[in-house]
């Protein structure tokens, strides 16, 4: 290259608290310039961003997941501990270290920061939200803290436009010094230590911060009102189904436009290629398969939205403390309830989000549950099996019979969750518990910019995994159904002569005792692509193009009533997504944790559609 | 240590206010026989705050069995179960919130 050589640049790690706002100063620092991956063999999420300082220094900035010590007992705080000391795989030790503070509670980052001063990182103290601290009267003595900390100490306010102006002077003063990073003396403080280190902090919060009461605590009203008993709770329920509203509401435009420009561009393909391998690869394996998963990005987004806005404004600490008691009575931790609420939507997404549980087994508990809640590909197959076989009348004069049918399939979902993670929490990791201790962050006016910022990380975390594991899983099924291809003068649809149709028939046997006939066999296979494909499959299987009117009025005239309740029964356990398999194996970085899921759904099902078809037919189905 | 007016945290009553005086082992257990969990929740409890002379006031009750607990440890917030909150003696305050410290029976 013919450019001058790049200058390294200096590699700068935000360090601090949970709920301290670094997040938010981190967006202010480096504007949209980041990138978001994974740190190699672990699911914590790795920020980098970059910025140039006033100077003309270019800095490489990491924002490391918030922890309260070294100590590191989550994931997350492990990456945070590695990186500081210099032991992370692929990551540099950072030159330096930017400490945040949450101005309105310093204490606990007082305490972490005497413990970072043993790294051998030079170190900058940030005071983040010093302006709401200020709002509020607290005065803090800047220049008395760095004289007693022994490093610069600056004001930070993320939301403003040169707010943290300071800290990038800091910065650069500190860098026009700056030594090569000394080897650590850290190690673990005992809890006598911590104890010590408290104190220190406490007597430094004395000497330094002085805090006139008398502004409105906005946060102990607004608790008054959601962490009340009652009202608490109903304004929760409030909140879930408003949300849950607008996933399904807002999102049938979008995702109408997805499936529509996916099938058109299938059908575009189709139109230009000659027909043959190639063509039917790309437009039904490639389009076709990616496009059934895709369709779930807008709710996918919506749902991130409201779960980030909410994280944002502090009510999901909130909505964690209302919902332990519930959901950890069978050993689930409070915050296992948002993970398994966005998989009614999707257990995709709610796999992604069972990152913000520190414990491991709750987080595994809740990952190996998530897939029981009713998801939104199971909809289709759903209406499809209600509509031709449920009637539509009114139960006592107002329950409508079809609803309460849905309602029900929701409900075996939820009850069955909750056995399943009781059964895990018990008899799988019997014993071990961990404490639930949890801040509950002060309410924060959310900033959009941050939200929007954050949904477009997730929709291209997602994107990503379609367009590799969920791309290669939907290659495979696709050659599963296609080859080899119907002989001459074949008269069944193609499929039938597939690998999946041979598995299918095959397999029809096993189906037998629950009822499944050797078409509905056939369509399970491609229906492994994702849930709701097994509608269109089925169409395929009993040759009818087109709409699912026609298929009703197909299935309703040739499936005894027993058959399509074990049906519905198999599609609230099955694992029927291997998209959902994939997402396991790579949060869990193990094939152990999606086999084990893949068994324990498959046994579950078998056994509620055994149940149901035998139990049908008896009673005279 | 077992003077009136000290209490388990996890056995007070929303209202309450007072001193920490002891957390973890010097509070003696919550009596589970699994130690790894006792060091780990000790630790915990003193990491966010919950340490000798620190001040606390239970905010809120959870709506079931009230459990857990919200309570305010100086000038933070922090919800943790009741069982954990044992590991925690604390001193009351004068007035007020010993009346309304309740008899929570040990379960």
């Amino acid at each position: 290259m013919l450019h001058e050589l790049p200058v390294r640049a200096f590699r700068v790690a935000l360090v601090g608290n949970p709920n301290c706002g670094k997040t938010a100063l981190f967006n202010a620092l480096t504007g949209s310039r980041q990138k978001v991956a994974n740190y190699p063999g672990v699911t914590v999420e790795r920020k980098e961003g970059s910025f140039v300082t006033p100077a003309g220094r270019h800095i490489m900035a990491i924002d490391l997941p918030g922890t309260y010590s070294l100590r590191a007992r989550s994931p997350d705080e492990a990456v945070a501990r590695d990186v500081i000391l210099g032991k992370a795989k692929s990551v540099e030790r950072p030159d330096l270290m930017v400490c945040v503070a949450d101005a309105t509670n310093l204490r606990l980052m007082l305490r972490l920061v005497l413990e970072l001063s043993g790294v051998g990182i030079p170190m900058i103290l940030a005071l983040n939200m010093s302006d709401i601290a200020e709002h509020r009267g607290i005065r803090i003595d800047v220049a008395g803290l760095a004289r007693e900390l022994g490093i610069p100490v600056v004001n930070a306010v993320a939301v403003t436009h040169d707010g943290t102006s300071a800290l990038l002077g800091a910065i650069d003063g500190m860098l026009d010094t700056i030594g090569p990073a000394q080897a650590s003396h850290w190690s673990e403080q005992s809890a006598d230590e911590v104890r010590d280190a408290h104190h220190a902090a406490d007597s430094m919060v004395a000497r330094f911060v002085s805090s006139s009461a008398g502004a409105t605590d906005w946060t102990s009203r607004i608790d008054a009102l959601l962490l009340h008993p009652a009202a608490g709770i109903a304004i929760l329920l409030a909140v879930l189904f408003l949300v849950f509203q607008a996933v399904f509401s807002w999102a049938s435009l979008p995702m109408d436009l997805i499936s529509g420009s996916f099938d058109a561009l299938a059908a575009a393909v189709r139109s230009v290629l000659p027909d043959g391998m190639l063509s039917s690869l790309i437009a039904d394996g490639i389009i076709t398969g990616v496009g059934s998963v895709l369709v779930f990005l807008p709710q996918i987004m919506i749902l991130f939205f409201f779960i980030i806005l909410l994280e944002d404004f502090g009510y999901m600490a909130r909505a964690a403390f209302l919902m332990d008691r519930i959901v950890g009575g069978v050993g689930l931790h409070g915050r296992s309830f948002i993970p398994l609420l966005s998989s009614f939507a999707c257990a995709i997404p709610g796999i992604m989000a069972t990152r913000v549980i520190e414990n491991r087994r709750q987080r595994l508990a809740t990952i190996m549950v998530a897939p029981l809640m009713t998801c939104s590909a199971r909809i289709p197959v759903y209406t499809l099996i209600i509509a031709a076989f449920v009637p539509q009348q009114k139960m006592a004069g107002f329950v409508d019979l079809q609803g309460l049918v849905m309602f029900s399939l929701y409900a075996a979902g939820i009850v069955s969750a909750f056995v399943v993670a009781f059964v895990f929490r018990r008899w799988v990791w019997r014993g071990k518990s961990e404490p639930f201790i949890m801040e509950l962050p002060g309410y924060k006016r959310p900033m959009l910019r941050s939200v929007l910022m954050g949904v477009l990380q997730r929709a291209f975390i997602f994107l990503r995994r379609a367009g590799t594991i969920i791309l290669s899983m939907m290659i495979v099924i696709w050659f599963l159904s296609t080859f080899p291809g119907a002989p001459e003068g074949a008269s069944d649809p193609a499929i039938n002569y597939s690998l999946a149709g041979m598995l299918g028939h095959a397999l029809q046997p096993l189906l037998a005792p629950i009822g499944f006939n050797w078409q509905i066999a056939v369509a399970l296979i491609p229906g492994f692509a994702a849930r709701e494909v097994a509608v269109g499959a089925l169409a395929t299987v009993y040759a009818i193009g087109g709409d699912a009117d026609s298929l009703g009025a197909v299935i309703a005239a040739q499936w005894p009533l027993a058959t399509a309740l074990s049906l519905l029964a198999w599609y609230v356990f099955a694992p029927q997504c291997v998209s959902t398999l994939g997402v396991v194996k790579r949060e869990t970085n193990s094939w152990r944790w999606p086999v084990l899921m893949f068994a324990y759904m498959l046994a579950l099902a078998y056994a509620a559609s055994f149940i149901v078809y035998q139990l049908a037919r008896y009673l005279g189905g | 240590m077992t003077t009136a007016n000290v209490v388990k945290l996890g056995h007070g009553r929303k209202g309450l206010s007072g001193t920490v005086v002891a957390v973890g082992a010097a509070a003696g257990s919550p009596g589970s026989s699994d130690i790894q969990f006792d060091v780990e929740l000790e630790r915990r409890l003193l990491e966010i705050g919950l340490v000798e002379g620190a001040h606390v006031e239970i905010l809120h009750e959870g709506f079931i069995g009230r459990d857990p607990i919200a309570i305010r440890v100086d000038s933070m917030r922090v919800a943790l179960r009741r069982r954990e909150a044992d590991a925690v003696l604390v001193q009351i305050d004068g007035g007020a919130g010993m009346r309304r410290q309740g008899g929570r029976d040990v379960a």
